[in-house]
């Protein structure tokens, strides 16, 4: 495993966005570093989705620069990107499955593509990806559509993993888990944080993944970062949005 | 009432409520309208006798604000004007969005002749049972049927002049030339171009296509290029069988109606039609497949979050489609009528 905490893994510089006239990132620097669980926060509407739709390139920026892996996204040429997207995994809220594919084909589908390896090998690499996100070898043969909602983001999150990425992006990982299962969930990912030494940049709004999973907090607001630093930093500021994010009814309740 | 005028020169005015023994949201608000149209200035309406499980309620209602009325614009002839003028406008940016389509179906195309490993065929194939396969049995019914009508109407005017033969002259080259690749591509864009605006539109509101792309898939390789091609491949195919059976129907009408038997109405099919006719009708096809697809590609792939909006393309994927094909087979005829085909 690479030195931890050394180097910058994403490194976001000056990202301006723009929708129509309402500008919802401006100017926005954050540096994620290698081998730890980011956690994004900010209010609804604030543009979480936005940044990490922005840096995965699903979202074009009127200015900025973003750096993934130390590659410029917008100078590399369509081969290095493809490198870039080899790295990392993609958690989305909705979880994204191809609806058309069976959870087999959904896990093996970006392998299939990227390595020259028998339908053995796929096969036994799938069933081991679906251990470690905690499903049984009997799913496989589902459709999304025949998945509960906690199984599809378990899928998708097998299907994230399929290539064992340096890099992993959950968009809200545990929102509409029961707190059980979300609980199991940050245990999830702070498990596969350790064993495959992943670097994890996870928007949530549940205070218990901060607390849990989760190294270090960025906070979005204003279209910028308004704060950045561990749970302990948070606490302390003095920040009106973030005394009442961290200090309220239910941050209390999760500390408590 | 006697409370009522004992409290007439102080200013106020109280809402009796005591009589109420239910009270939802609904009946908190009618009383908080009247509170409200009864308070002027100095005159302040109260409310008394409300029973103590309701006074949160009607506190809560008491909040509300009540927010200005929703300016509906008046349907005017110079907004119906100016709807006119965004949709004709509209239909500029219909045509660059479908050369963009193009383009970038065509770039793909070169990108997959370049690394053929990158083609799948997998996909193609099912699509072309989808779009192929799957469509010859309706394809044939309804074709052999217009056969059979266009046949019986031709025989039954024609017979006036004594000119009954003259029906397969009509047949052989209306079916080839026109009716059959015109019908067919019809029929697919309502059938196979309305499945891949769906198809696709379903795919972007759940961000499957999102997820393609960060996963280093190009989308137009990955779904469209196999569309596409099993389109292209599927309509000469359907165009063919369909103006075989349309003959077959119109030549069965033709011996069982018109007394023209088999011999003689092949004798004479082969006299009226020459291979260019045929050939017209077959070049035609793969075109007008083309069109289709990519109408219906750029539909799927405009359709935003709403079921609504999947509808809406889906709808514009099918007349789109349609219209352009007729457009398309004018443009054609034009052209095969300058080059003497």
């Amino acid at each position: 495993m690479a030195p931890a905490f050394s180097d910058a893994i994403i490194r976001v510089r000056d990202i301006t966005v723009q929708f129509g006239s309402t500008r919802v990132l401006n100017g926005l620097d954050l540096d994620v570093k290698r081998g730890e669980i980011l956690g994004f926060v900010g209010p609804s509407g604030a543009g979480k989705s936005v940044l990490t739709r922005t840096i995965i390139g699903l979202v074009p920026k009127v200015a900025g620069r973003i750096e993934v892996f130390g590659v410029d996204l917008d100078a590399a040429d369509p081969a290095a990107r493809r490198a870039v997207e080899r790295r990392w995994g993609i958690l989305f809220q909705q979880g994204a499955l191809f609806s058309s594919l069976t959870v087999r084909q959904n896990i093996q589908f970006p392998v299939r593509e990227y390595l020259k390896v028998s339908q053995r090998l796929l096969d036994e690499i799938m069933v081991a990806k679906l251990g470690m996100v905690g499903l049984r070898p009997e799913v496989a043969d589902r459709f999304p559509s025949e998945l509960s909602g906690g199984m599809i983001k378990r899928v998708a999150l097998a299907r994230a993993l399929a290539l064992d990425p340096e890099l992993v992006f959950l968009d809200e990982p545990t929102s509409g888990l029961d707190p059980i299962g979300a609980g199991d969930f940050d245990e999830l990912v702070r498990t596969l944080q350790r064993t495959l030494g992943l670097t994890v940049f996870m928007v949530t709004h549940d205070l218990d993944s901060l607390y849990t999973a989760c190294d270090r907090i960025a906070v979005l607001g204003n279209g910028k970062i308004i704060a950045a630093g561990s749970m302990a930093d948070m606490q302390a500021s003095q920040h009106p949005w973030l005394r009442q994010y961290f200090h309220g009814k239910r941050a209390r309740a999760v500390m408590g | 009432m006697a409370d009522a005028e004992k409290l007439a020169g102080s200013r106020q005015i109280f809402i009796d409520v005591s009589q109420i023994s239910k009270l939802d949201t609904f009946g908190a608000w009618l009383i908080e309208r009247l509170r409200r149209s009864l308070t002027h200035g100095e005159v302040e309406a109260k409310i008394a006798g409300l029973s103590t499980n309701y006074a949160s309620l009607v506190d809560e209602v008491r909040r509300v604000r009540t927010a200005p009325a929703v300016e509906t614009t008046a349907v005017t002839i110079g907004g119906m004007l100016e709807q006119v003028g965004r949709s004709v406008a509209g239909i500029g940016d219909t045509f660059v969005g479908l050369i963009d389509m193009l383009g970038a179906v065509l770039a793909a195309s070169g990108r997959v002749l370049l690394h053929p490993r990158d083609f799948r065929l997998t996909s193609t194939v099912h699509h072309l049972e989808q779009v192929c396969w799957r469509a010859v049995p309706i394809i044939v019914l309804i074709t052999f049927l217009i056969g059979c009508i266009i046949s019986q109407q031709g025989i039954f005017h024609f017979r006036k002049f004594g000119a009954d033969i003259f029906v397969v002259d009509m047949l052989g080259v209306l079916v080839l030339r026109e009716i059959g690749v015109l019908l067919v591509a019809i029929m697919v864009a309502g059938r196979s171009g309305s499945a891949y605006t769906a198809e696709l539109g379903s795919m972007k509101m759940r961000e499957e296509i999102d997820a393609l792309r960060t996963m280093g898939f190009d989308p137009i390789e990955v779904l469209i290029l196999p569309r596409m091609l099993a389109l292209i491949i599927a309509l000469p195919i359907l165009a063919f069988l369909g103006a075989m059976a349309a003959l077959y129907g119109g030549g069965l009408v033709a011996w069982l109606y018109g007394g023209v038997d088999p011999e003689a109405f092949l004798l004479r099919l082969r006299d009226a039609i020459s291979i260019d006719h045929f050939t017209v009708g077959l070049i035609k096809a793969p075109v007008m497949a083309a069109v289709i697809g990519i109408v219906a590609c750029v539909e799927g792939l405009a359709v935003q979050g709403s079921a609504e909006s999947l509808g809406q393309h889906t709808t514009a994927s099918v007349v789109k489609g349609i219209f352009f094909v007729i457009v398309m087979d004018g443009v054609f005829a034009i052209f095969f009528a300058s080059i003497g085909m």
